[in-house]
């Protein structure tokens, strides 16, 4: 009897492993999509573009693999989900790595579209390599919710993170040491966020964090920290500050009156696969916009 | 004849399974040291080791590592202090004073830890710990190599404890017996008695807990804050393991940052061959006497 139900458990731990495995493409691709009803009006803006390529035939086979910037993941699992909704036959997959690694392995040809979000350097493009910008993202200036602060100027924000102004009281908050949290060495948003800022190589981070969870944690935990985090990621947690009087927003990055915003890049080496070329026009596409802004970043006008 | 012929075929297989493990420790090796190497010999051996800035992304990139390799021995070291005493005093109580239901149970408890993933620890230290000496110290961010330091110590508990518990009740009963009979205190008897006997052993939990100290790396990215800084105990600090992988990810193939990142990590490998050599020489010791 229990060598039985040995046998039995040990087939069913099996199975359930299979079938883990076969659902893995889709599971990754988790972030709600429903959402596109109630979207805000912005993505109507004239289409100047060439017209929407139509949604690819269902017949499509093969796989599409993206590779590069976290900051793309909601926006990208969106994307992949949806196309692979729409083409049953297609296995799409997406490998957080980080915008160096993902143009990297792009100019390698070890992935189809590889995910910057920042734009290509002369270098880069000189290797061959296309960057087609498929959204705007905002970086977001975040800081504790008890932080009396509620607006810093661009160049207060570049003195803060240059070791300038070390404490709140001089920016018209409390009396503290202001902890500077930033992300590390080659990350997508750390270079977005100090391009912008004009404080490249110059920060004085007081901790160096290696994902956006990690540095919204470590904000809401501590009052006196300021960070800094894609607008897409952002949560109840902290409190996002108005720059030079603008709140960050999806209108206001796309119309560019935000000043720390970052293009969302999809860079190509040469010919797509059938299946890559049908997913990089579907991400351009008019139907992708309302997805793209269900992710939380903002679809070019 | 057949019979033979089967004896020789599972001798094969398992020379075959073993030499597996010596190919991957050989191949790792060889892989190290053709990558770690180029680095150092652009960078310069002494700028390397005893360089204090590290800015490998600098327009002006600057490759030191002191900041990293003090970090790292610090970090270990403030864990083997915390660490070893905790441990040993537990070791102690388990082999000689303890009833047999709490010994179980708390055997149980220290297995227990020894199987909490690093990135658990992490995750705690990050939203208790770190808060916490914040609060406690009035700093302005608790991020810092004391957090690293407290977390670790926890980590290198349970080898600690296993090992020296595994030694002390390896003593022979009958030196415990002699020394009893002649009139000493229990507590005179472990301490005069068992420890002494066992100390080869005690030994080696210490340096398999430098061992597993010196190697974490999930853990203490998540608390001592990353930045390359001269360790202080109220610093954010990063450590050898944590300036390999927070870089690598994104250090670009073929560049000068990425070989570095080789080099740390062969200084790392190098650190941790010396753990275990030494490891090596206690237990031999202890199996000799």
């Amino acid at each position: 009897m229990k060598r039985i139900l040995c046998t039995l458990l040990t087939v069913v731990l099996a199975a359930s492993m299979l079938a883990g495995c076969a659902q893995t493409p889709a599971a990754t691709e988790a972030p709600a999509t429903q959402a596109p009803a109630t979207e805000a009006p912005a993505t109507q803006a004239p289409a100047t573009e060439a017209p929407a390529t139509e949604a690819p035939a269902a017949s499509l086979t093969g796989s599409v693999a993206t590779d590069g910037s976290t900051s793309m993941e909601k926006v990208i699992g969106t994307l992949g989900e949806a196309f692979m909704e729409a083409n049953s036959g297609v296995n799409f997959t997406y490998n957080p790595t980080g915008s160096g690694s993902g143009i990297t392995a792009a100019a390698e040809g070890r992935c189809d579209i590889g995910l910057s979000s920042r734009a290509l350097k002369d270098e880069e493009i000189a290797k061959g390599l296309t960057g087609t910008t498929v959204a705007l993202d905002g970086i977001a200036i975040i800081v504790n919710p008890a932080n009396t602060v509620s607006d810093l100027s661009l160049e207060n924000i570049a003195k803060i993170y240059t070791g300038e102004i070390t404490n709140w009281v001089q920016v018209g908050g409390q009396d503290a040491e202001i902890v500077l949290i930033g992300r590390e060495a080659g990350s997508g948003t750390r270079d977005g966020f100090e391009s912008i800022t004009g404080t490249k190589d110059k920060c004085a981070y007081r901790q160096e964090l290696t994902s956006t969870g990690d540095v919204i944690t470590t904000v809401a935990g501590n009052p006196n920290a300021i960070g800094y985090a894609s607008l897409a990621s952002i949560k109840d947690t902290v409190k996002a500050l108005t720059v030079d009087g603008v709140t960050p927003s999806e209108a206001t990055v796309l119309d560019g009156s935000y000043a720390v915003q970052r293009p969302f890049v999809l860079v190509t080496k040469g010919e797509l696969s059938e299946t890559a070329q049908a997913f990089f026009d579907f991400a351009l596409s008019a139907e992708a916009k309302e997805l793209i802004s269900a992710a939380g970043a903002v679809p070019l006008a | 004849m057949t019979k033979q012929r089967f004896e020789n075929f599972v001798h094969g297989i398992f020379l075959l399974l073993g030499l597996i493990t010596v190919a991957c420790v050989l191949l790792i090796t060889v892989y190290l040291v053709i990558s770690g190497i180029p680095a150092i010999g652009k960078i310069g051996l002494i700028p390397f080791l005893f360089g204090t800035t590290w800015a490998s992304t600098a327009a002006q990139p600057a490759y030191g590592i002191l900041p990293f390799i003090l970090t790292s021995i610090y970090g270990t070291a403030g864990a083997i202090l915390v660490g070893v005493p905790v441990g040993f005093f537990t070791a102690v109580y388990l082999a000689k004073a303890a009833p047999a239901r709490v010994k179980s149970l708390m055997e149980g408890a220290v297995s227990l830890l020894a199987g909490i993933p690093s990135v658990v620890y992490g995750l705690v230290g990050m939203m208790v710990l770190v808060p916490g000496i914040r609060v406690l110290f009035g700093v302005p961010d608790g991020a810092s190599l004391l957090a690293a330091i407290i977390v670790l110590a926890i980590m290198i508990l349970p080898s600690i404890v296993k090992v020296s518990l595994t030694a002390l009740e390896a003593v022979p009963q009958e030196y415990e017996d002699a020394s009893l009979a002649l009139g000493a205190t229990p507590v005179e008897t472990w301490f005069r008695v068992s420890v002494p006997a066992a100390k080869s052993g005690i030994a080696a939990a210490v340096v398999l807990g430098v061992g597993r100290a010196i190697g974490e790396t999930m853990a203490v990215m998540m608390v001592a804050g990353n930045a390359a800084n001269m360790p202080s105990i109220f610093q954010s600090v990063r450590f050898l393991t944590t300036a390999v992988s927070s870089e690598m990810a994104y250090a670009p193939v073929g560049s000068l940052q990425r070989e570095a990142l080789f080099s740390i990590a062969l200084v790392l490998y190098l650190f941790i061959m010396l753990c275990n050599a030494a490891l090596n020489f206690f237990l031999k010791r202890e199996k000799e006497g």
